[in-house]
């Protein structure tokens, strides 16, 4: 387990979280959430205020008791976003620079055999200014694994990569992951990168964590207000809490009233807000033979259709709702079917499944 | 031809060099890689005798220096030495004067070379020393060589700051530019047009030498990319 705890002034920090060892975690948020700090911290490039850092038992940084191994002294890999290879060394002296304390014969077997694993062997005499984006995140990823750390930081590897090359990347850093079963924390600003490489997934916002827990949890059940903006969540409404159940909890919009089929006990009057995702709101065609499976059925009429590529945004104002719109994302197919334009009153479906409630 | 002038001048260059570029170095990083209330102050002071006449550098010094200084009074009751009109004074206030020379060229390299590297230097398992030594300074070597061609070419040719503090004592403060001086002041132009050639020609050469040092550097990393 990698547990964190740090506090600091400058830049602001105050959060504590356990990572899951051999898996590969991200941490995400805006700029200036903090979340190159927390990186720089666990490398120990950053002394904070106050820390705790502990690797499956290992002691890196306590406050308490005065511990703090600086950088030189832990095994940990990095690779920054601009990859920071040394620009006076080759590409196999720069992943020869991380073995200094072997001697010079096994430093380039082992440099040379690093170079191979991740497939540029053929560019050992290169300079960095020869090697593309690509190449060089290669040469910063073979430097930060042939030291065998046992824990990898990724400060946004990829943010600076065209989008063929990150995904040709995305695959082999869940490959070498899987193969070497290290601990891995990535940083990074884009949740979807996040989704699809990391098994844990910590929010950040304002030197804070929002949220944390496994990704698919995670990014399926927003916790609050903020993580749900940070999700891009884009419905975000205010309701009040009417009462709850064991079926689940309702929630009164305008003269609308919905079900959720999770959500907090609180008292009756209470506003709350709820989210839901554009995609989890549907159209329904008159005449559906089972309606009652759908959720709560409301009337709505279009005032803005946006086409993006393989979908269509639209937002809708639900009928009684109280003025607040909806925006959902429908296929090109379902837009040509219901004839969805500006103005068309169309009737929506809201599974109780679909809605969250936000602290 | 006053050799033992141009013996004295190339001495003086040379120890000035030795003396003064580790001292620059150590300097020129530390102001680049801290920061600290007194730095505007500590970057002032090394850079103000880029600004002040030797006249006003070779006063303070001889006040400072002077056998009825504490200084110089000090340094003459533990070693026996006098720091005025001698050879070792003229170390020590060339040493002084070129402060600027050898450490804003080597403060500015450093400052070049970014966190980024650093850190990944560190990540990289490399103690401090070894990342001033492998990646640092490797990568500042430009500003250092900048900082010594500078250092050896402006003590070949000062003037103001060795007249106050060493005169002109044959074979032990007189240098090329003091001797220059002497000739033209004796109405001796021929011999004066002599040591200036010789200055001159000296002077080109060592900054040539320094240019062509940064020049094959960096084909050199061209020619890697």
């Amino acid at each position: 387990m990698l547990s964190v705890s740090l506090q600091h002034d400058r830049p602001g920090l105050a959060l504590d979280f356990d990572l899951p060892p051999g898996q590969l975690s991200a941490i995400v948020g805006p700029s200036g959430s903090g979340k190159t700090s927390v990186l720089r911290a666990l490398a120990g490039l950053l002394r904070t205020r106050s820390a705790r850092i502990s690797l499956e038992g290992d002691i890196w940084a306590d406050t308490n008791t005065g511990i703090f191994q600086p950088a030189h002294l832990r095994p940990v890999g990095f690779v920054g976003q601009k990859y920071a290879l040394f620009p006076h060394m080759s590409a196999i002296e720069n992943v020869s620079a991380a073995l200094l304390h072997l001697p010079g014969v096994e430093r380039k077997r082992q440099a040379q055999a690093c170079l191979d694993a991740v497939g540029i062997a053929g560019l050992a005499a290169r300079s960095p200014s020869a090697l593309s984006g690509g190449q060089c995140q290669r040469v910063a990823m073979a430097r930060a694994l042939v030291r065998k750390p046992r824990l990898l930081l990724l400060d946004e590897p990829f943010s600076a990569l065209d989008r063929s090359t990150r995904k040709r990347l995305h695959v082999e850093l869940k490959r070498l992951q899987a193969n070497l079963g290290m601990t891995v924390v990535l940083v990074t600003h884009d949740l979807d990168e996040a989704a699809q490489l990391s098994q844990t997934l910590c929010l950040l916002r304002r030197g804070r964590v929002l949220q944390h827990g496994l990704t698919s949890e995670v990014l399926r059940r927003p916790a609050s207000v903020e993580a749900a903006r940070l999700m891009d969540f884009s419905n975000l409404v205010q309701a009040q809490w009417i009462g709850a159940d064991h079926k689940g909890v309702s929630l009164r919009w305008g003269e609308v009233v919905l079900r959720a089929a999770v959500g907090p006990l609180s008292k009756p009057g209470v506003p709350v807000s709820w989210t839901i995702r554009s995609s989890d709101v549907f159209l329904v065609k008159d005449g559906h033979p089972d309606e009652s499976s759908l959720g709560v059925l409301v009337h709505a009429r279009v005032t803005e259709v946006i086409s993006m590529g393989d979908s269509v945004l639209a937002t809708v104002l639900v009928q009684g709702s109280g003025g607040e719109p909806l925006r959902m994302r429908l296929r090109p197919g379902a837009v040509r079917r219901h004839g969805v334009h500006v103005g068309r009153r169309l009737r929506i479906a809201i599974h109780p499944k679909a809605v969250i409630v936000l602290a | 031809m006053d050799w033992s002038a141009l013996r004295l001048s190339l001495e003086l260059a040379g120890w000035t060099l030795v003396l003064l570029l580790p001292v620059g170095i150590l300097i020129g990083r530390w102001l680049a890689r801290t920061e600290f209330r007194g730095r505007p102050l500590l970057q002032a002071i090394c850079a103000l005798p880029l600004v002040l006449p030797p006249t006003v550098v070779g006063y303070y010094l001889l006040t400072f220096m002077g056998a009825r200084s504490p200084v110089g009074g000090l340094i003459d009751a533990w070693f026996g030495l006098s720091l005025v009109f001698s050879f070792p004074g003229l170390v020590l206030a060339s040493l002084l004067v070129n402060l600027p020379f050898a450490i804003l060229p080597v403060q500015r390299a450093f400052e070049a070379v970014s966190q980024e590297l650093h850190d990944a230097a560190a990540c990289c398992g490399m103690s401090p020393w070894r990342v001033f030594a492998r990646v640092e300074l490797p990568l500042a070597w430009p500003g250092v060589l900048s900082a010594a061609v500078l250092t050896f070419g402006h003590t070949l040719g000062e003037f103001g700051v060795v007249l106050m503090v060493g005169g002109n004592i044959p074979g032990e403060t007189r240098t090329l530019s003091i001797a220059i001086f002497d000739r033209v002041q004796a109405f001796d132009p021929a011999a004066a047009g002599r040591m200036a050639a010789l200055l001159l020609l000296i002077s080109l050469v060592t900054v040539a030498l320094g240019y062509g040092a940064l020049d094959r550097r960096a084909r050199r990393g061209a020619g890697q990319s």
